[in-house]
């Protein structure tokens, strides 16, 4: 029998991977996805029915972080992930193949999986000159993108790269970099960013897409709800101490060895969405505030060009001093040209006495 | 741009700009106004003892007043004390003032100032129905009286539901909040909100020349 033509329910009994892990990782899941307990069963039924699904993994101009992320995934690992629940039959740092033979490895994937296989996408994709700053065996990643998202039934775009250009499109953007949904307009995208996502987040919608066999409901930004609909701050331990007005004033005094709120040293979690501080990173053991330093808001579109990492969230953006200093010249002379009017009129009325 | 990003940087650079030029406009334009010359003998000296007693003369109504406009005065402290205290003792508004003059302050919890606005926001509602209910106060309130009590008491109702996340996106209600700010800032130098710089200007001057004709003993 042909790997592929197995469900997943006979691929984990062939593997002995028991009943009571695979529902005890479908609670899990859902749990995290805030699917209703009473929906495990018939998620568990459904998942295990289903075919090995094909998973088509590019990486354009990025860092290699989502992936490394994806990697420290716990539940599930990632050996259950790629074995599994996914044929990855595409990940150029992953694979063992290069060049052509890697090459041939994606073609054989996409003929075989035509409009079924799902894409995933890391890095941004630069435009600018017909996007020749980023390409990989003599293509550039804009075509590469588009003949690949042409046979897909889906797209996630992982990190912030892939989902809105991320570090990328930060000014001045030289390579005039974007995101997946800037290009691709008439497949089904869900975005998963943050700098590097959450690897629970990813497996989590990956394998929401094969129980359901459909990207789960999204927010504005096309960000999985489940996971993007509070905010940072919502969620945040810390968050007792901003209401009660106990902040650190800077990273090594006595409110920050006391754990209290870093909104005065520019943490952005009231305007940043995403499930770090319930999920955390590397198994649960510590995510950025915990570690003592404020959210960046990595999660969010052009987090990198939000004025300073440190400026408190309420401070303006004020651009250069010379507006107001433009504008206080400006008031003196419209000020003066009323007094003369004014005095002008006075001198009417009065017939110069 | 994100509706934030445009309330942070762009629309708040244009709201002060054309806060500091109306502010400055209206100073200069009034300072270099000919002044009234007195021709009179002043009926006795240090006119300006009188002009210091105007700054307090009125924070209190004349005693016969008392019943009648006493609860006006009550309330019309509520709201510039609460303005006073949001403004400067809650943590981000602190925080934003703190980025301009580079020093932080003590601030109160959250809570407090909360409660605070909230009692600001009622006193603020009752000043505009008393208004709209007494016939004479009606009859002499324009455009401008109402004006100035809209641009004041936005900021307080947007800030209120942002701070109880009654916004959909709570960056949204945060960007709302901030540009309910800036129209207060837009409005502030051509309207009545300009009693903030003229009141002691005014009050002084009007001490001073009744302590030049003998007045304010």
């Amino acid at each position: 029998m042909k790997e592929h033509s197995l469900t997943l329910g006979e691929e984990l009994r062939r593997q002995g991977i028991s009943r009571r892990s695979f529902l005890k990782f479908c609670a899990g899941v859902a749990s995290s996805m805030a699917i209703p307990a009473t929906m495990v069963p018939a998620m568990a039924a459904s998942l295990a029915q289903a075919r090995r699904q094909s998973v088509i993994w590019m990486s354009y101009q990025e860092c290699t972080a989502c992936i490394e992320s994806l990697t420290r995934a716990f539940s599930p690992t990632v050996e259950n992930l790629i074995f599994n629940f996914i044929s990855l039959d595409f990940q150029h740092a992953l694979q063992a193949a290069a060049g052509d033979q890697a090459v041939e490895a994606l073609r054989n994937a996409m003929d075989e999986n035509w409009g079924k296989y799902l894409v995933l996408v890391d890095g941004s994709i630069p435009l600018k000159d017909d996007g020749i700053y980023s390409t990989s065996h003599g293509q550039t990643h804009l075509e590469s993108l588009r003949e690949v998202a042409e046979g897909a039934a889906a797209i996630v775009s992982i990190g912030t790269c892939a989902a809105y250009g991320g570090v990328g499109a930060a000014r001045p953007n030289p390579t005039g970099a974007v995101g997946v949904e800037d290009i691709i307009t008439d497949k089904p995208i869900l975005n998963v960013p943050g700098c590097p996502p959450i690897p629970e987040v990813m497996t989590g919608v990956l394998t929401s897409f094969l129980a359901f066999g459909e990207l789960p409901a999204v927010d504005r930004l096309k960000r999985p709800s489940a996971f993007f609909s509070d905010t940072i701050h919502d969620r945040c331990y810390r968050r007792p101490f901003y209401d009660q007005g106990k902040f650190a004033k800077s990273f090594d005094d006595e409110g920050a060895r006391k754990g209290w709120c870093l909104f005065e040293v520019g943490c952005k979690g009231p305007i940043t969405h995403n499930a770090c501080a319930t999920m955390k990173f590397n198994q649960g053991v510590s995510w950025p505030i915990q570690s003592g330093h404020g959210c960046l808001g990595c999660s969010e579109p052009n987090f990198w060009d939000k004025d300073s990492f440190y400026k408190p969230l309420s401070a303006g953006q004020w651009g250069s001093a010379e507006g107001i200093a433009i504008a206080a010249a400006a008031g003196v002379a419209l000020g003066a040209a009323s007094a003369v009017m004014s005095r002008k009129n006075q001198d009417k009325i009065s017939g110069g006495k | 741009m994100t509706l934030l990003d445009f309330a942070r940087g762009p629309a708040m650079q244009i709201a002060i700009f054309i806060f500091v030029l109306g502010i400055v406009w209206r100073l200069v334009g009034v300072w270099a106004l000919r002044q009234k010359k007195d021709l009179s003998e002043p009926r006795q000296k240090g006119a300006w003892i009188g002009g210091i007693k105007g700054l307090f003369a009125h924070a209190w109504p004349y005693k016969p007043f008392v019943p009648y406009v006493g609860a006006q005065y009550i309330v019309g402290y509520v709201i510039h004390l609460g303005l006073f205290i949001v403004l400067f003792f809650g943590t981000p508004h602190m925080l934003f003032f703190a980025d301009i003059v580079g020093f932080t302050w003590w601030t109160l919890p959250g809570g407090v100032i909360t409660f605070v606005a909230l009692i600001t926001t009622v006193a603020l509602f009752i000043a505009l129905t008393k208004r709209l209910v007494n016939p004479v106060q009606r009859l002499i309130s324009n455009f401008d009286d109402y004006a100035t009590w809209f641009v004041t008491t936005l900021p307080f109702v947007t800030g209120l539901a942002t701070t109880a996340n009654l916004w959909p996106h709570y960056e949204t209600g945060l960007a709302i909040h901030l540009l309910s700010v800036w129209l207060l800032l837009i409005y502030f130098p051509f309207g009545k909100l300009m009693h903030s710089f003229w009141f002691v200007v005014s009050r002084y001057t009007t001490g001073s020349r009744f302590a030049r004709r003998g007045g304010m003993a």
